[in-house]
C-alpha cells in the first residue's frame, strides 16, 4: 500500500484551517444582516456547499463522457468521487437552506425552482448509487454510471427551466432575473466572508475527492489481490 | 430467398428498414397476446379509480387535477410497459439475437422506442374516452392529444434507454421508476402544465412555454439516448 502523498497531507491541513477561518468569518467577522439578523450567517456555508455541490455534478457528467470515450477506469473513479462528495454537500445545502428559510420565509420548504431542482438533482444522484449497486461487473457498472450521470447532467437544467414557469421567492445574489425578485446586497466584510467560504469549500471539496479517488484505487487493488488469492 | 440475398447482397439493411422490422416484430407479438397493453390498460383504470377516492374527484376538484391525474396514470402505466417490453427481450434471449443481427445498434433503440410509444399511445387513446365518460369532461381535443403525444415521446425516449439499463441490473424492475422519474420530471411537469392550460381554456401564448420545453426535451433526449445507447447494450 502506498503511503499517503505529502501533497494530500498538506491539503488536509489547509482544508481544516480554511474551514476554521471560514467559520470565524461567517459567525463573527461578517456584520449582522439588517433585515434577517443572525440567521443570515448560514448563507455563507449555504452558498459554499451549493457551489461545490454543483461543481461536482458538472465534473461527474464530464468525467462520465470522458470515461465513455476513453474507457479508462480512472475517469470512473473520478466520477464516483465527484458524485459521492457532491451528493453529501448538496444535502448540506438543502439542510442549511431550510434552516434559513424557516425564519425568513416562515416555512422549511417551498416548491421554488431552486429548491425543487436541488431536491430532484439529489434524487437523481441517489438513484445513481442504487444503479451502481445493482451491477456486479465493474466495467458495466462504470459504463452505466457514466450514461446516467450524463442524463442527469442534461436533465437538471431543463428541470430548472420548467419549474421557473412558476413564481419564485428565492433571493438572487448575482443578477436578479426580474425587478420583483428580492435582491441581496452585501457589504465589503460580507463579501470577504462570502468569497472565503467559496474558497474554503473548494479546497475541502478537492481534498475529499482526492481521498475518495485514492480509496477507490485501493478498493480496486484489494479486489485484485482477492482475485489473485482465490486463483 | 438465396436468390434475393445474392442479388441485393446488403451487408447492413438501412436504419429505417431495421427499425421497422423491430417495430413490426414487437407489434405482431403484442397483437397475438395483448399481454402488455392489457396489463397497462387495466392498471391505468385502477389508478384512475384509486385517484377518484383518494382525491374525492368532485366537479370542482376535477377541473384542476385532471391533467395531473392523467399524467400520473400515464407515467405509472408507461413504466409497467417499458419494463415488460425490455425484460421480455432479455428473458427469452431475444436481446442477444438482436445484438447479433448485422444492423446498427441505434435501430434497436429506435425500434424499441417506437413500439413502446405505440403501446403507450394505444393505452392513452383508450383511457381518454373512458376518463371523459367517467368524469364528464371532454378530453378529446386535438391540442390536448398533441401535448400527450409530445409528452409520451419524451417519456418513452428516456424510458427505453433506462429500461435497457435496468433490466441488466440485479434489482431490475424495481430500479426503472427510480432511475426514470427524476430524469423525466421536466417532461412530466411541462406536459401537466400544458395540459392544464388547455383544459382551463387558456390562450395559446400561455401554453407556449411548456410546449417549447416539451419539444426541447424530446429533441435533446432522443439525441442523447441515440448517442449513448451503444454503451448500454454492448457486451
Amino acid at each position: 500500500m502506498q503511503p499517503k502523498p505529502i501533497a494530500l497531507k498538506i491539503l488536509d491541513v489547509v482544508s481544516i484551517f480554511a474551514l476554521a477561518i471560514s467559520t470565524y468569518l461567517a459567525l463573527f467577522f461578517a456584520p449582522t444582516e439588517l433585515v434577517m439578523g443572525q440567521v443570515q450567517r448560514v448563507f455563507y456555508f449555504h452558498i459554499g456547499t451549493a457551489w461545490v455541490g454543483m461543481l461536482g455534478f458538472v465534473i461527474a457528467a464530464l468525467s462520465g463522457v470522458a470515461y465513455l470515450v476513453t474507457k479508462d477506469m480512472r475517469w470512473d473513479r473520478f466520477e464516483v468521487a465527484a458524485v459521492e462528495v457532491s451528493t453529501m454537500f448538496f444535502f448540506l445545502t438543502i439542510v442549511l437552506g431550510s434552516i434559513w428559510a424557516r425564519p425568513a420565509w416562515n416555512t422549511w420548504w417551498t416548491w421554488d425552482p431552486r429548491l425543487t431542482t436541488a431536491a430532484v438533482t439529489e434524487l437523481i444522484y441517489i438513484a445513481y448509487f442504487m444503479l451502481r449497486q445493482g451491477i456486479d461487473d465493474p466495467e458495466k457498472r462504470a459504463r452505466f454510471g457514466a450514461v446516467y450521470t450524463l442524463l442527469g447532467g442534461v436533465s437538471a437544467p431543463i428541470t430548472f427551466m420548467v419549474i421557473r414557469l412558476f413564481r419564485t421567492i428565492h433571493p438572487v445574489i448575482v443578477g436578479a432575473a426580474n425587478a420583483n425578485q428580492e435582491k441581496m446586497s452585501m457589504t465589503g466584510d460580507m463579501k470577504i466572508a462570502f468569497f472565503f467560504a467559496l474558497f474554503a469549500f473548494t479546497v475541502i471539496f478537492i481534498d475529499l475527492i482526492w481521498h475518495r479517488i485514492r480509496l477507490g484505487s485501493l478498493q480496486d487493488q484489494v479486489e485484485q489481490m482477492k482475485l489473485h488469492l482465490s486463483m | 430467398m438465396t436468390d434475393k440475398m445474392q442479388n441485393s447482397n446488403p451487408p447492413h439493411p438501412s436504419l429505417f428498414k431495421a427499425t421497422f422490422a423491430i417495430v413490426k416484430k414487437d407489434l405482431s407479438a403484442e397483437l397475438r397476446s395483448f399481454e402488455l397493453v392489457s396489463a397497462m390498460l387495466v392498471f391505468s383504470l385502477l389508478v384512475i379509480i384509486i385517484f377518484n377516492f383518494a382525491l374525492e374527484l368532485d366537479v370542482k376538484v376535477r377541473q384542476s387535477v385532471t391533467a395531473g391525474v392523467l399524467w400520473t396514470t400515464f407515467a405509472f402505466a408507461g413504466t409497467l410497459g417499458l419494463n415488460r417490453s425490455m425484460s421480455a427481450e432479455k428473458d427469452r434471449g431475444c436481446m442477444d439475437g438482436l445484438l447479433l443481427a448485422p444492423v446498427d445498434r441505434s435501430a434497436i433503440y429506435f425500434g424499441k422506442a417506437i413500439s413502446n410509444l405505440a403501446f403507450m399511445l394505444l393505452v392513452e387513446v383508450i383511457v381518454l374516452p373512458i376518463y371523459s365518460v367517467l368524469y364528464n369532461v371532454n378530453l378529446f381535443r386535438w391540442d390536448l392529444i398533441g401535448i400527450i403525444l409530445l409528452g409520451s415521446i419524451g417519456y418513452v425516449a428516456v424510458g427505453t434507454l433506462l429500461s435497457a439499463m435496468s433490466v441488466q441490473t440485479r434489482t431490475r424492475e424495481v430500479l426503472l421508476p427510480i432511475l426514470l422519474f427524476p430524469v423525466a420530471i421536466p417532461v412530466l411537469l411541462a406536459a401537466v402544465k400544458a395540459s392544464n392550460g388547455i383544459l382551463a381554456g387558456a390562450d395559446f401564448a400561455e401554453i407556449l412555454t411548456p410546449l417549447n420545453i416539451l419539444i426541447v426535451y424530446d429533441v435533446v433526449f432522443i439525441a442523447v439516448a441515440f448517442m449513448v445507447f451503444d454503451f448500454v447494450v454492448e457486451e
